[in-house]
């Protein structure tokens, strides 16, 4: 008998965590890696509140989140792949096409 | 019992995507983020979700994660990421974290008493689940399937080597 609260207070937290990686790493793998945690923050809160309120649909909605991540992943990845041939970094002070 | 396994869970998941923040070595990273992945997966289990848990632990920490350092193998930094010299940009985030985390409780306050407590009738098996995916949710189950075959095509027409003409 857990109180569903502390799941949601989990979320927050791991939430808040996901946006501090974004912003404090400087590699663009870990960047997306920060999203991912993100994402499943959310999903986290999504299944607190399907347990809470009784309806399976938010089961249904983290099933959606899932496959979408992944393909985000494949194409995403494949991007940094691309600017890592071209500029042969993925640090992202090395990106400066538009800074002038 | 259900409330130790809630409490050592969330605290491996917390303190390894912590270790991520403060690792510079982008496999660790990775790692970090399998075990953390892992540990929600076993989560969702204490929430009723038991189909959910295992789609976490294969697709996430199996599938997803997998992917992850199969890019770090390839770019291969041979000198690694420089260490951070800005302090202050540390201790500036950590603290906007702290506030951030203490508006967002603050904000959901008022609804915790109404969540409730795990436990109770059962809900998330995978037949019900499967069930209503395939009557209620049919449409966007197809409309996935499409995104999932064109993010496919999509990344390996991106990666593919060019031809030199």
């Amino acid at each position: 008998m857990i109180p569903v609260s502390f799941f949601f207070i989990l979320s927050i937290i791991l939430f808040v965590l996901g946006i501090v990686a974004f912003f404090a790493k400087r590699d663009l793998v870990t960047m997306f890696m920060a999203i991912e945690v993100m994402l499943n923050a959310g999903n986290l809160a999504f299944i607190a509140l399907a347990k809470s309120s009784g309806p399976i649909h938010g089961q249904v909605i983290v099933f959606f989140v899932i496959t979408v991540a992944a393909a985000e992943a494949a194409v995403g990845l494949a991007i940094i792949l691309l600017i890592f041939r071209q500029k042969k970094t993925i640090k992202t002070e090395d990106m400066r096409l538009m800074k002038g | 019992m259900g409330l130790f396994l809630f409490f050592l869970l969330a605290s491996i998941c917390v303190s390894s995507i912590l270790a991520m923040i403060i690792s510079k070595n982008q496999a660790h990273n990775a790692l970090f983020l399998v075990v953390a992945f892992a540990s929600l997966g076993g989560l969702f289990g204490l929430l009723d979700a038991p189909f959910i848990a295992a789609v976490q632990i294969i697709i996430y920490s199996g599938a997803i994660m997998v992917l992850f350092i199969f890019v770090i193998m390839m770019i291969n930094l041979r000198q690694g990421i420089p260490a951070e010299k800005k302090r202050w940009i540390f201790y500036l985030s950590s603290l906007l974290a702290l506030i951030l985390i203490a508006e967002l409780v603050l904000a959901s306050k008022g609804t915790f008493s109404l969540l409730g407590k795990t436990g109770g009738e059962r809900i998330g098996s995978p037949s019900d689940l499967g069930r209503i995916l395939f009557s209620d949710y049919l449409y966007p189950f197809e409309i996935t399937s499409i995104l999932i075959v064109a993010a496919l095509v999509g990344a390996i027409v991106l990666v593919k080597k060019r031809e030199k003409e």
